[in-house]
């Protein structure tokens, strides 16, 4: 038990270290504007992929709508802090969209999820467009013009905060035993209805918390860049949220991590040739499916026990030449 | 009562066109689960190829419906052996990321050849052009050619896949793949004439919207997939009659929304559609609830 507790300890150290170098490095001024904006892009992908890989990667349930989710979140923490232009009003309006998303992902999911197959898919492509035509549609989402001027609340504090809390509450919903149930339906639903789990009560949750935390990207995401409009949330940027997950590695947490930031420094490379930006993107995609479907990480994770693992392994490597 | 007729008739003419599209989907879902998002895009590159046979190389309407038929046809099939082939066996949300990957590059590399502007069709010559009043219902006859070839394309393929071998071998390897191979159906060129024929319709459709809305662009093909894929599910995906239902009831609606002034939410109701139809009836129109066994 105290092993569990040191190896918490370290990790609260080394999360703490990251925040303060990165803290420091920009109250010096060598992190300019535009890593900031690149590194709140990763932190608000991480969220939106992790989020994802609940229920794509863990769950097995395919999602292409997760933009709508985002969009929810982004038009509520909008226009809740236009209205309310203080950090708790951030903060409400933040939550107010992940619980709206939340329910908005519960009425979608619980009558989809009863079924097997793409039927998901399908429902979650449909919801994030209809989602979409309605926010161009609104009056008091002022049409295809968005939202400007959205008061800016988030910074590297609120931006660690959110991704680390996002990622800590879904890593321990999946070592609860509804994370347990999660999994055991993705690999056999079957099987794991006949032990007993409540396959559509597992799915619909898992479904539903990714939702939440979707949202909580989406309104991060409008008020770090203070701009929103609804095409921005497209069915585009499902796709793209979807590749980081299955790059990283279907039910890989930290897979997702390590691609959302491989992502965001390719999209950096890529700049100068916008017209080639594109075609090389889709290109590596298509590659990568065919030479390494199932992501960098596979299914595993990359963590302190792994680590030490890797090293004792080493060590033993060594000792026995 | 004329207005109605009116928007009905619009509706069957653009419904048409989706059922063309579905069709694709629907042969490719039917035969290997694959939601094939690249089929949109290959509609598009079928407009292309249209719109440079008839402005540039000045050829006739329906030589340029053949040629774009057949370029779509050779692109189906290669998309199908170098992206998806090699997958086989591999699971079905990397095959799903492979046809968004090939969808991309088809949208972009066409971006980069032809350039990123909405280009206009080419004047259709003088016999589609005319119109007719019956009644106070005005048809054009662009409409009647648009009916009137989905329907000789729809007759064909029902005929290729109800009374020819192939057909046959299409419907055995949808049903069960490793039986056929047992039963000596060479399976993986089965799957490719699917992917064969769904393009050549999906080419067909692409020339058709060109002289429709008189208006392509690279990005075209996003939005009309995805309808007509609505359309498949509405209709009971990887089942051929319930595409062509789908298709008509969706080019219906779409128009018959549009035409009572809310065009603004003609995406949102079909996608809305969708919806209600997974709710109440996730099979489909046509589909048939399949227990599965253990």
């Amino acid at each position: 038990m105290s092993n569990r507790y040191a190896r918490i300890g370290v990790q609260v150290v080394l999360l703490a270290l990251v925040y303060g170098i990165v803290w420091a490095l920009i109250n010096a001024g060598v992190i300019d504007d535009y890593i900031q904006a690149t590194m709140a892009t990763i932190c608000i992908n991480i969220i939106l992929a992790v989020s994802l890989n609940l229920i794509t990667g863990f769950t097995g349930q395919f999602s292409l709508g997760h933009a709508g989710f985002m969009a929810i979140g982004a038009y509520t923490t909008a226009l809740v802090t236009m209205e309310y232009p203080t950090t708790w009003g951030f903060l409400g309006g933040v939550f107010l969209g992940a619980i709206l998303a939340a329910i908005v992902g519960f009425l979608i999911g619980l009558p989809t999820l009863r079924l097997r197959g793409d039927y998901l898919a399908i429902a979650t492509l449909g919801m994030a467009e209809i989602i979409r035509i309605l926010l161009l549609n609104f009056d008091f989402t002022n049409g295809a013009a968005g939202l400007s001027g959205i008061p800016s609340f988030v910074g590297w504090t609120w931006l660690f905060v959110f991704t680390v809390g996002t990622i800590v509450l879904i890593s321990n919903f999946l070592h609860s035993s509804h994370g347990r149930a999660s999994i055991s339906i993705r690999e056999d639903e079957i099987a794991a209805e006949s032990v007993g789990i409540n396959a559509t009560r597992a799915k619909t949750l898992a479904f539903t918390v990714g939702a939440f935390f979707g949202a909580i990207a989406g309104g991060l995401y409008a008020s770090y860049f203070y701009f929103i409009k609804p095409d921005l949330f497209g069915f585009l940027k499902s796709i793209d949220i979807l590749v980081i997950v299955v790059l990283g590695g279907l039910g890989s947490l930290t897979g997702s991590i390590i691609a959302a930031i491989l992502l965001a420094l390719l999209q950096t490379f890529l700049q100068p040739f916008p017209e080639l930006r594109m075609i090389i993107y889709s290109l590596a995609l298509v590659m990568i499916m065919i030479f390494r479907p199932q992501g960098l990480m596979g299914s595993r994770e990359l963590n302190l026990a792994s680590l030490t693992r890797l090293t004792r392994r080493g060590r033993a490597a060594e000792g026995a030449s | 009562m004329q207005e109605l007729i009116q928007q009905l008739i619009n509706g069957l003419s653009l419904g048409s066109i989706y059922a063309l599209i579905a069709l694709g989907y629907t042969m490719v879902y039917g035969i290997i689960q694959l939601i094939n998002f690249a089929h949109g895009d290959v509609y598009m590159v079928g407009a292309y190829v249209g719109y440079f046979c008839m402005a540039r190389a000045h050829l006739g309407f329906f030589t340029s419906l053949v040629i774009a038929m057949l370029v779509c046809t050779v692109l189906g099939v290669v998309i199908e052996r170098v992206a998806y082939k090699p997958l086989r066996n591999s699971t079905r949300i990397a095959v799903l990321i492979t046809a968004i990957g090939v969808s991309l590059l088809l949208e972009y590399g066409m971006m980069f050849f032809v350039g990123p502007e909405v280009r206009a069709y080419p004047p259709m010559p003088g016999f589609m052009e005319a119109s007719y009043n019956i009644g106070g219902v005005i048809i054009r006859a662009q409409q009647l050619l648009i009916i009137g070839i989905s329907l000789i394309l729809m007759i064909g393929l029902q005929y290729i896949v109800r009374r020819t071998k192939v057909g046959k071998a299409m419907r055995a390897v949808s049903q069960d793949a490793d039986a056929a191979r047992l039963m000596g159906i060479n399976v993986d060129n089965t799957i490719s004439l699917t992917f064969a024929l769904g393009s050549a319709l999906a080419g067909a459709a692409g020339v058709l919207v060109g002289v429709y809305y008189n208006s392509i662009d690279p990005l075209m093909g996003i939005l009309p997939g995805l309808k007509a894929f609505v359309a498949a599910v509405l209709g009971g995906i990887g089942l051929i009659p319930g595409a062509l239902i789908g298709g008509y009831v969706i080019g219906a609606v779409e128009t018959l929304v549009a035409g009572y002034g809310f065009s603004m939410y003609k995406d949102a109701v079909v996608f809305a559609i969708l919806i209600a139809v997974l709710m109440v009836k996730p099979t489909g129109l046509l589909g048939k609830n399949v227990r599965e066994k253990v």
